[in-house]
Formats: C-alpha cells, sequence, structure tokens
C-alpha cells in the first residue's frame, strides 16, 4: 500500500515543492514567518488560510471519487451554509453574542448534514448517477441560498463568528486549525475502522465486493455525507472570512478546484485507491499558482490560463502511467474460459 | 431423472405484442413529456397572465435564447456518445471577446466569424484528441478547456468592450416580421438553422448513426466496423463550433464582449438536454428534445418575470426541481427495460 | 420431418466433400503468447453448405481460431485462404469484407437502436447524401422475412425484443451483407426450447441456401441435432476433423478431455471414495427443489449434508457456475425454492447467503474475486469484515494472526500481507481468496474451480484442504473441470449437463467413464 501511495505522491510533491522553490527565488521572503501580536504571518501561512476552504472540500470530495462518484453539489452547499448561518445571526435577538454564533454554526452544519443526505439517498437508494444526482443539487442549491437570503448579500457582524474565517487561536489562524481537525477526524474515521478500505474495495470492484458480502449502500451513504459535510464549513469558514453571505458567489466553482486537488494529488477518478495526504497537497498546488502566478509578476488575470496548463500536464503525467499499469494487468486473455453467460 | 425442462415464457407472441404497444411510444416518451410539460406550462400561464397568450411571448422564448438552443445541440452530440462538455459557456464567452476585440480592431464581420468559428472548432478538436488519444475522462479534459477559454478571455480583457460594429448592430436590432403582431430575431433563424443541420446529421448521416451507435454500445459499434475514434473526437469539435456560434449570437444579443459573461452556462445547456430526455449514459435523446429542453428553461423564466414577485433565484430552484423529476422519471424508465 | 430429410441429403452432398474447395482452409495456424501456445499446427477445413461445430474444453483454443479467422488476432505462422485466395487479416474488417460475418454470444448490437438501423448500421443506403431510411426499411423487411421474421417490426426498438430475436437479427444482418461464412459463438446459451428450435429453422435455412455455418457451443444435444461435422481441438492442438453421425457422443467427449477409455478406466483405482460417516438421521443443511433462473439454469435439486462434499460435474458451459451463483445468492432465482437448515429462505443477495453461513470462491478471480489494488491482507479480510460492517474493524493484531495462519497453511507466496495481490501469481492470489472464506468459517462453501491454473503441489495443498474441512463438519460444493478432481473429492456428484441438473451419483465406486456416460446422454 504504502509503494502506491509514495510512487502517486511523488510526482504532486514535486510539483509543489517546485512552485514554492519558485517562489522563494522570485521573493526571497517567500517562506519566511514572522510573529506579530501573537499570531504568525507569512506567505505560508496565506497559502494555507486561503486554501482552506478548498482542502476541506476536497477532503470530503476525495472521498466521494473514491467510491467511484462525484459531487458537483459542493458549491452550493457552501452557499447554503453560510446563507442559513448569516441568515439566522442577522435575524436573532442578539446578533452579536457568541451564542448566537453557536447556533448558526449548528444550523450550518445540521443543514449541510440534511442535504448529504438528500445526495446519498439518490445515489445509493435510488441508484441515480452521482454526476446527474448531485448536479440537481448543484442546479437548485444556489437557488436555495439565494431564497434564504432574499438575494441580499447579508452582513453580520459577529466576533464570535468572524473567528472561523478570520480569526486566531495558538499562534495560528482558526481555518488551519478546523481543517487540520478535520483532516485528522477523515484520516481516523477511514483508517482506525474499516471505512477507508471499505470504501476503496467499492471503488475498485463493485461486483467482487458485492460477492464477499459488502453492502454498499450505506458506504456510499456516508461519503455524501461528509462531503456535504465538509462543504458546509467551508462554506461558514468562507462566509465569516467576509461576515457575510453572498449566495451568489460564495464558492463558486470551488467543486472543479477540489476535484483537480483529488486528481492531482493522485486519486483517480474512476475510483479506488485514494490518498487524502495526495489531496491535501494538490489543494496546495492550486491555491499556490495563484500566488506564484503573483509573484512571478505575471498579469492575475493569467491565473486561469495556468490553472489550466498545470492541470493538463498533470493528467498526461498520469495517464501514461495508467496505461502501462493496465497492460501488466492482462492476463493471457484467449484462455480465458467461456463458462460465463450473460444471464 | 427428468430431461431438459425449460420454463415457456408466456404465449411469445403476445408478450412481445403487449410489450411493443408499450414500448413503441416510450422511445419518445421523455421528450413527449418534456413537451408535454411546456404546453401545459405555456396554459398555465395564459391562464393566469392574460397577456402571456401571445405567440409573441412563445417566440420570445426563442428570441432570448438562441444561443443556449445552439449550445444544447452541441452539448446534444457529446452527450449521446456518452461524454460531457464543461468547455462551452467558457468558448461562448471567448467567442465573445475575440469577436469583440476583432471588430474593435477594425476586422470585417465575415473575418471575424470565420476566425470565431475555426477558434472554437479547433479547441473542440483538441479536447477530443486528448481525450480519446490519452483516454483521460471528458470530464477532466473539458474543464481544463474551460479553465484555459476562460482564463484566454481574462487575457484578452478584463473588462467590457463594446461592440459598435453596424453589421452586429443591425444583427442585434433586426426585426423579421412574421406577421402583423409576430416578428422573430435573426438569431433565431440561425439557431433554427443550427437544429436543422444537427437533426439532419443525426438522422440521416451515418456519422450520427454512429453516435447514436457508440453511446449505445460503443465495443459493439466497433465490432460492427464503425468509425468510433474518429467519431468520439469529432463530437467535441461539433461542440465547440456549436460554443462558437453560440458565442456569435450572444454578441448579437448583447453587444459587448465581457469575460465573465455566460457563466454556469454550461450547467444550463447540460440541465436543457437532460429535461429534454437525452440519457448521460448515452444513446439515447433527440437534438428537438433538447431544444423543448431550452424552452422548458425560458419559460421558467418568463414566468418568473411575469409574476414580478418571484425572485429570479427560483429560477434556479424551480430547474433544479424539473431536473429532479426527469431524472427520476428516466431511471423509472430505464429499469423498466429488460 | 423436412429436417431429417434435408439433413440425410446434406450428408450425402457431405461425403462428396473432399472433392469441393472449401469456403475457409486453416493450415498449420499457431499463435502463440507469452508464455502460452493458444494453436499449435491446426488444421480447419469450412464449406459451402455445411454446419460445423467447433468443439473443445477450457483453453483448448477455439476463441483463438475463431479470432484469428476474424481478423481479430493476427496469426504467427500458417495459411489462410477463403474461396481459394490467401488472406492476411488484420483488423475485424478486413474479415468482413471478405464475406466472414460473426453472431457473438452477447449480441453485440446497439439496443438502444431500431432492427432496421441495426441491421443496415454502417452500410445505411444513401440518396443524395442523405441516409434513404425507406430504403433501410425495405431491405430489412426482406433480410427479416428471409429469417422469418415476420412479426418483427423494422422499427421498433431492439431492446423491446428478446434476446433469441435479437440473436437473429444479428443473424439478419451478416444475411444483409451476403456472408459466405457466418460465424456462431454459443448462440443458444441465453435460449429456451422454442427459442432453440427457431434458431436451428434459421440456420439450416442459410445452410441450404449454401452458407457455410461454424457453430460453437457446449450444448452437446444440440450439436449433434444440428451439425454435419465437426472438428476437435484439445490444448490448442487439433484431434481431428470427424463427420458428426460417424463419432459417438462419448467418443467426442474422450477426445475433448483427453483419456482414451482404456486410461480412464485405469484412473479409477484411485478414485472409490469411502463415504463420510453422515449420522443417522441428520439433516441437510441445505435442500434445494426445483430451484432455476431462466437462461442459466433449471431444475437443480440438491441435498447438501454437512461434512459430505458434492461434486458438480459437467462440462464447460454446462450450467454449474450459474448454479453455484444461484446457491449463493448472487442471482436470483425465478424457480424453486431453497431451504437452509430447514428454514425456507429467499437468497436475494450475497450478504444474506454469507450470513447464513455460506461462503462462495468464484471461478473469474479478476472480475469477481480480487480487489486488484488492496492488499493480500485487506483481501483475505475482507468478507469477515463485511459481516463486521465498516465501523467495527478487526483489530490488526487479529487480522494479522489471521493472516499469517493462511500464508502458512495455503502456503501463499509471497510471505507479505502487505504485498499487493495484483502482482501475485495466479495460483496464490486464489489461495487468498479461498482463505477470504475460510476465515468467516462457513458451513457451506461453495467453490468454483479452485485448482484452475494452480501448480500441482498447491493443488493437493488445497485438495486435502477439502478435505480437512469436509472431516471437520463443512460441507462443501465442489465444481471443477477436471473430473478425476471431482471423483476423488466427493461423496456425491450431481451432473449438470446442458444447463440443468440431469443426474445425482453417489461417489460409490464410480468411475469417470460412469460419469462422462451420463453427460453423454445415458442416465445411469
Amino acid at each position: 500500500m504504502k509503494s502506491i501511495l509514495k510512487n502517486r505522491l511523488a510526482w504532486p510533491v514535486l510539483a509543489l515543492a517546485a512552485l514554492l522553490a519558485v517562489n522563494q527565488i522570485f521573493r526571497g521572503d517567500f517562506l519566511s514567518l514572522r510573529m506579530q501580536d501573537g499570531h504568525l504571518y507569512g506567505s505560508i501561512i496565506d497559502i494555507m488560510r486561503n486554501g482552506a476552504p478548498t482542502i476541506l472540500i476536497a477532503l470530503g470530495m476525495t472521498l466521494v471519487i473514491a467510491s467511484r462518484g462525484i459531487d458537483l453539489s459542493v458549491g452550493a452547499v457552501v452557499a447554503i451554509a453560510g446563507a442559513a448561518s448569516c441568515a439566522y445571526i442577522a435575524a436573532s435577538p442578539e446578533p452579536a453574542s457568541p451564542a448566537t454564533a453557536a447556533v448558526a454554526v449548528v444550523i450550518a452544519v445540521v443543514a449541510g448534514l440534511v442535504l448529504g443526505v438528500w445526495n446519498g439517498f439518490l445515489v445509493s437508494t435510488i441508484g441515480v448517477q452521482p454526476i446527474i444526482a448531485t448536479l440537481v443539487l448543484m442546479t437548485a442549491g444556489r437557488g436555495i441560498a439565494q431564497l434564504i437570503t432574499d438575494g441580499q448579500i447579508v452582513s453580520v457582524t459577529n466576533d464570535s463568528y468572524k473567528a472561523i474565517g478570520a480569526g486566531y487561536l495558538f499562534t495560528l489562524p482558526v481555518s488551519i486549525l478546523i481543517t487540520a481537525v478535520v483532516f485528522v477526524l477523515a484520516a481516523v474515521l477511514t483508517r482506525r475502522t474499516a471505512l477507508g478500505t471499505l470504501i476503496e474495495a467499492v471503488g475498485i470492484n463493485p461486483v467482487a465486493s458485492r460477492l464477499a458480502g459488502l453492502r454498499a449502500r450505506n458506504i456510499i451513504w456516508i461519503v455524501y455525507i461528509f462531503s456535504a459535510f465538509c462543504a458546509a464549513i467551508a462554506g461558514l469558514m468562507i462566509s465569516s472570512n467576509v461576515t457575510a453571505a453572498d449566495a451568489n458567489n460564495a464558492g463558486l466553482y470551488i467543486e472543479m478546484d477540489a476535484i483537480l486537488a483529488v486528481v492531482i494529488g493522485g486519486t483517480s477518478l474512476a475510483g479506488g485507491r485514494y490518498s487524502l495526504v495526495g489531496t491535501v497537497v494538490g489543494a496546495f498546488i492550486i491555491q499556490t499558482l495563484t500566488t506564484t502566478v503573483y509573484t512571478l509578476g505575471i498579469p492575475p488575470e493569467v491565473t486561469l490560463v495556468f490553472k489550466a496548463l498545470v492541470v493538463i500536464a498533470v493528467c498526461l503525467l498520469q495517464a501514461p502511467k495508467a496505461r502501462t499499469l493496465l497492460r501488466n494487468l492482462k492476463p493471457a486473455s484467449p484462455l480465458r474460459t467461456k463458462e460465463k453467460v450473460a444471464a | 431423472m427428468s430431461s431438459l425442462s425449460t420454463v415457456a415464457p408466456p404465449t411469445p407472441q403476445k408478450a412481445s405484442a403487449i410489450r411493443h404497444r408499450l414500448r413503441t411510444g416510450t422511445r419518445y416518451a421523455p421528450t413527449l413529456a418534456t413537451l408535454a410539460l411546456f404546453i401545459l406550462m405555456f396554459v398555465v400561464g395564459a391562464g393566469m397572465y392574460p397577456s402571456f397568450l401571445s405567440g409573441q411571448v412563445l417566440l420570445n422564448l426563442f428570441i432570448d435564447n438562441t444561443f443556449l438552443i445552439v449550445l444544447a445541440v452541441g452539448m446534444t452530440f457529446v452527450i449521446l456518445t456518452g461524454g460531457i462538455d464543461l468547455s462551452v459557456g467558457a468558448v461562448v464567452a471567448l467567442s465573445m471577446m475575440v469577436t469583440a476585440t476583432m471588430l474593435q480592431n477594425g476586422w470585417n464581420p465575415a473575418t471575424v466569424i470565420l476566425a470565431v468559428l475555426v477558434i472554437g472548432g479547433g479547441l473542440g478538436l483538441l479536447m477530443g484528441l486528448i481525450i480519446q488519444y490519452f483516454d483521460i475522462q471528458p470530464f477532466i479534459v473539458t474543464l481544463a478547456g474551460m479553465f484555459l477559454a476562460r482564463g484566454l478571455c481574462y487575457v484578452i480583457s478584463l473588462e467590457s468592450i463594446s461592440v459598435t460594429d453596424p453589421f452586429f448592430t443591425g444583427m442585434a436590432q433586426a426585426r423579421i416580421p412574421l406577421s402583423e403582431e409576430l416578428f422573430i430575431s435573426p438569431g433565431v433563424l440561425i439557431a433554427l438553422l443550427v437544429i436543422a443541420v444537427a437533426f439532419f446529421i443525426l438522422h440521416h448521416t451515418r456519422f450520427g448513426r454512429t453516435v447514436y451507435a457508440i453511446g449505445g454500445n460503443e465495443h459493439s459499434a466497433m465490432l460492427m466496423g464503425l468509425a468510433v475514434k474518429s467519431t468520439k473526437v469529432l463530437v467535441y469539435c461539433v461542440s465547440g463550433l456549436c460554443s462558437a456560434i453560440a458565442g456569435i449570437l450572444f454578441s448579437f444579443y448583447s453587444l459587448s464582449g465581457y469575460s465573465l459573461a455566460a457563466q454556469g452556462m454550461e450547467l444550463d445547456a447540460i440541465a436543457a438536454v437532460v429535461i429534454g430526455g437525452t440519457l448521460l449514459t448515452g444513446g439515447v435523446g433527440y437534438v428537438l428534445g433538447s431544444v423543448v429542453g431550452v424552452l422548458v428553461l425560458g419559460i421558467v423564466q418568463t414566468f418568473i418575470a411575469y409574476d414580478g414577485t418571484l425572485s429570479s433565484w427560483w429560477t434556479k430552484i424551480v430547474i433544479g426541481g424539473l431536473l429532479l423529476v426527469f431524472i427520476l422519471l428516466q431511471r423509472l424508465f430505464t429499469r423498466r427495460t429488460p | 420431418m423436412p429436417a431429417t430429410a434435408t439433413a440425410r441429403i446434406n450428408t450425402e452432398k457431405i461425403s462428396r466433400m473432399n472433392e469441393l474447395v472449401p469456403v475457409v482452409e486453416m493450415t498449420g495456424i499457431a499463435i502463440g503468447f507469452p508464455g502460452v501456445k493458444a494453436l499449435d499446427d491446426v488444421d480447419f477445413r469450412l464449406f459451402q453448405g455445411e454446419v460445423h461445430a467447433l468443439m473443445g474444453e477450457n483453453g483448448a483454443g477455439k476463441s483463438t481460431l475463431i479470432k484469428a479467422l476474424t481478423g481479430v488476432y493476427t496469426i504467427d505462422s500458417g495459411r489462410i485462404t477463403v474461396l481459394g485466395r490467401q488472406k492476411n487479416f488484420s483488423t475485424p474488417a478486413e474479415s468482413q469484407a471478405a464475406g466472414i460475418s460473426t453472431v457473438y454470444q452477447e449480441v453485440n448490437l446497439c439496443t438502444n437502436l431500431t432492427v432496421e438501423e441495426n441491421v443496415m448500421l454502417g452500410r445505411e443506403p444513401r440518396r443524395r447524401g442523405s441516409i434513404d431510411w425507406r430504403g433501410v426499411r425495405a431491405r430489412t423487411r426482406e433480410v427479416l422475412a428471409q429469417l422469418h421474421l415476420h412479426h418483427v417490426e423494422p422499427g421498433s426498438l431492439l431492446s423491446e425484443h428478446s434476446i433469441a430475436v435479437q440473436q437473429l437479427i444479428a443473424i439478419a444482418r451478416s444475411v444483409e451483407v451476403n456472408a459466405k461464412v457466418l460465424i456462431l459463438d454459443e448462440p443458444t446459451s441465453s435460449l429456451d426450447a422454442d427459442e432453440v428450435s427457431q434458431l436451428f429453422r434459421v440456420i439450416r435455412d442459410l445452410r441450404d441456401r449454401g452458407v457455410a455455418i461454424l457453430f460453437v457451443s457446449h450444448f452437446l444435444e444440440q450439436v449433434y441435432e444440428l451439425s454435419d461435422r465437426m472438428t476437435v481441438l484439445r490444448n490448442g492442438k487439433l484431434v481431428g476433423e470427424y463427420m458428426t453421425r460417424d463419432l459417438s457422443r462419448m467418443n467426442l467427449i474422450s477426445k475433448m478431455i483427453g483419456k482414451d477409455l482404456e486410461v480412464l478406466e485405469e484412473l479409477d483405482q484411485e478414485s472409490s471414495r469411502s463415504q463420510a460417516r453422515l449420522a443417522a438421521g441428520a439433516r441437510p443443511f441445505m435442500e434445494t427443489e426445483g430451484l432455476g433462473r431462466k437462461g442459466a439454469v433449471s431444475n437443480v435439486n440438491l441435498s447438501i449434508y454437512p461434512g459430505e462434499v458434492v461434486g458438480l460435474a459437467g462440462l464447460l458451459g454446462a450450467g454449474r457456475t450459474e448454479t453455484a451463483r444461484l446457491l449463493f445468492g448472487a442471482d436470483r432465482s425465478d424457480e424453486g425454492s431453497i431451504k437452509v437448515r430447514g428454514q425456507q429462505l429467499k437468497l436475494r443477495s450475497p450478504r444474506t447467503a454469507i450470513d447464513h453461513g455460506i461462503g462462495f470462491c468464484s471461478e473469474d478471480r479478476k472480475e469477481e474475486g480480487l480487489i486488484a489494488d488492496l492488499t493480500v491482507r485487506d483481501n483475505l479480510v475482507l468478507a469477515m469484515q463485511a459481516t463486521k460492517g465498516w465501523a467495527r474493524r478487526i483489530p490488526r493484531r487479529v487480522q494479522d494472526e489471521l493472516v499469517a495462519e493462511f500464508i502458512e497453511t495455503l502456503d501463499i507466496r509471497p510471505a507479505n500481507p502487505d504485498a499487493l495481490i495484483r502482482n501475485l501469481s495466479g495460483g496464490n492470489q486464489q489461495k487468498v481468496l479461498l482463505a477470504r472464506w475460510m476465515v468467516t468459517s462457513p458451513d457451506l462453501l461453495i467453490l468454483d474451480e479452485p485448482t484452475r491454473g494452480i501448480d500441482i503441489g498447491a493443488k493437493t495443498q488445497i485438495q486435502k484442504l477439502i478435505n480437512k474441512l469436509a472431516s471437520e463438519g463443512m460441507s462443501i460444493l465442489f465444481i471443477s473441470s477436471e473430473l478425476e478432481e471431482v471423483l476423488r473429492l466427493s461423496h456425491r456428484i450431481a451432473v449438470i449437463k446442458d444447463r440443468a441438473m440431469v443426474a445425482e451419483i453417489s461417489n460409490d465406486d464410480v468411475s469417470i467413464e460412469d460419469v462422462l456416460t451420463v453427460i453423454a446422454g445415458g442416465a445411469q
């Protein structure tokens, strides 16, 4: 197991290292950190903080993709979570109190869980293809978010709430800590229990898994719930960062970044073996790309083109590997028995 | 011991006759359902708002959605083969930017339009080749294509560029009268032409039949000697061309080039195609169905506008709901097939 | 009956065959793959107006020969001539252009298209650049009529029709193109008796019209009913070319399996199996009555007692795996019943079966057994983990113990629990899969070809293991293509032939020949 990971992680880690090196060369102080007012500052910190929502969502996305699915609705969940929490705070009797913030957080998380159950239901029980099942929420979700905010950008003033996205704790940004906690949670959940292995089994060979007695339904439900959960928390971070809920733009295209992070990190879109660490590296790469463009003095408009080229490059690099792997897997097929017949 | 015992099916002739009658309609059923829904919505609208019941309202659906219609037509080709093209919205925006910039720099409209078509088709061809030759999933490749096209938009200009070329402004303002009170725009004629050509290709050429065959069973198609590989590449080229045409139509409509334009339009196109009865797995669907899908999306928008009290975000919710209903219908439909 | 009269006329024709030029002649064909010689100096002749059966067991080379003829494989040496002209096929299209048409088991048509679209796909007549649909319809009607498919609407969707009709439509496509050679690969596997008759009528018509038909089937009776001549392959080599009426079933089987009748008797010495002491009044673990599934297998009546090994004997394709799958809930039966420990049970999923103490080791380990990218350890504990659910992970320590135990017992190499299972040899992969089921301590273990592709040493180990498990009280359903094995291990043998269970034999002084006789069609 380790060998595959090591192999697949090599490219993304190298790419990230190269990006960081480029940045450091062009901006001598890139990697430096400084302490101010008990808070840690630095470019690296900025990257981590700005990338936290993407990392979170990518974590959830990793498990979904590993199960041979995909979740396009995460951006909408981000918007809904932000909208629900801000709307609650704005409408509450004590809009500035920590208690209100706490309740708002709970509301957002519950909303995420409900939406995750919805997606899971469509995919596991009704049997709708994941891409189209989550497309429903992706389309309707922003509308729902706007419904909640009544089309306005809802601003709130609540220090506790603001802390989620913009605050500091133990010298580090809260968002980074939250992401780290979720990462640990995901890692523990999947590796301390059999969940991770079973997700991989379902993704690698659903037929064999079924014959081995796996009931895929529950597993599939879990991954979609977790994905929505991550999206909800990311939504809290994003809205708290600006202490406002922008139903239109919150989390726009974040699902694409998340999927890219997962793919760059070495998990195949076809499902199976996944790597949470790889995803984190992938998300870092995407976030660092934006910074690199700025550092190199390339006009920011070019960021997107840059991103596209990097994505294509990584995919091309991974593709031939996929083909040689396939070639090694095929046994001498002509001697395969013909006993199996289409029932 | 007993010899070969068999389970005799209930009078094969009768069973298949019943099945045939059930099924004769069912292949058109999803599209007919969409059409029925559209008519229903129109009727309900007419009931609620007297001014709804006018031919022009119907024609406005076309006028206001020419670009989406063309996009949906192109997307149908791709989805029929079991693929997907996420880049179409970005290519529309790119087409608009290129158009606006070139016109601004004095190029004549004919050259501009040609250039845009080449760019759109070329990008589509490139994506198709990468998908086919490197065997990378269409989702990722067209996603990258989306980033690339959108990124090129930003590179060209971050600000909106107005189109003042007389040909374009003429097209934007022209009204083709159909009768005393009814009119359409030239864009509608172009869209209708695109639909007609697409229909012809899909139903009257071997290329079109190959598209359907690939979506139905790619392996069989290959064994039957069809040109599977080249067809799979070309559908992306078709989609790219349609995106380019849609971009031109959108330029007629908005008379500007704006790098943030058409964001999310690819999702509208996909929704229209799905609502129109095309299966995302491929092999089943009609171009006319996708057109009706666009009209359904359009009429939802019209409803909201007429109502005045309903906010625009209801459009998204309703479309999501419609998508859900049609997906569930499709699921029921495919479950019954043996 | 007209069919027999035509057959008689044909056999007269055939006896003059040696003077005629064959439509297809393959001489000295050799095709090899890394480590394996699939075909070794094989000759084959196919004449106009005959139905020719290609016979042979697993790995005999039948499918390789056909793929050479249809351009899927290129030959290493030898010669292929079609109508006297030498051909070098490098693509399926070239073979089709030479007039060779194939209808596959899976009916490779597009079910989302209509009948007429399928028949004419890729060859639609065109008028001024666009497809002439009227011409398509007319031509399709013509061709369907030739095949007596009058009730099939050309405009109907292919998916509306049964597999049997779809197959005939696939044949119609070949007729449309005036194929000189029609290859039918296992055409009757999913058909019932009426559909088979309909198909045979069509085949005989085509034969009488001069088409050369190559018929591959595991259904002995059908081969004898339909074919004029046969070619038997074994282990990649040609055994012989025979007139069907000159070759008895026993002879055919022994040629396919490769044992002379005399040699078979020698092997018998070993295979007497002392009966298990079944406790008086012991109740069966599983009883099935009239179990079956359309298109798969029928008439399965079995009682399996604790501590006994029941062998399923039959030729390849007879329906043994299908039977096993029904007993495991991998497929749902549509007739008959199953009782486990005296209770009626609806086995709808493997999970249900596992929960009731049944395990199943599939014969297709690559598609249905291995989770290729996971480790030996993960694969080994998979079934057990599945029963515990995802939340309660089998402790690492316990996993290690289990894995170490089975690596030792089954001699799994390399002895590395963290090796990716896809890197192990086939035999070792099979052992891991076996271990997967043994870990769950089932009451009934169904083993489908567990010793296929395993070296002799490992084979013996596994056979000893099966004995041991049975003696400890486990019931075992054992499927193997090697009759000696089945005889060596089984207490009782159920014979499956042509998709139905035809006999149940107690393994008291039973010889291979006896079993073969049953398979060949005579009841004991």
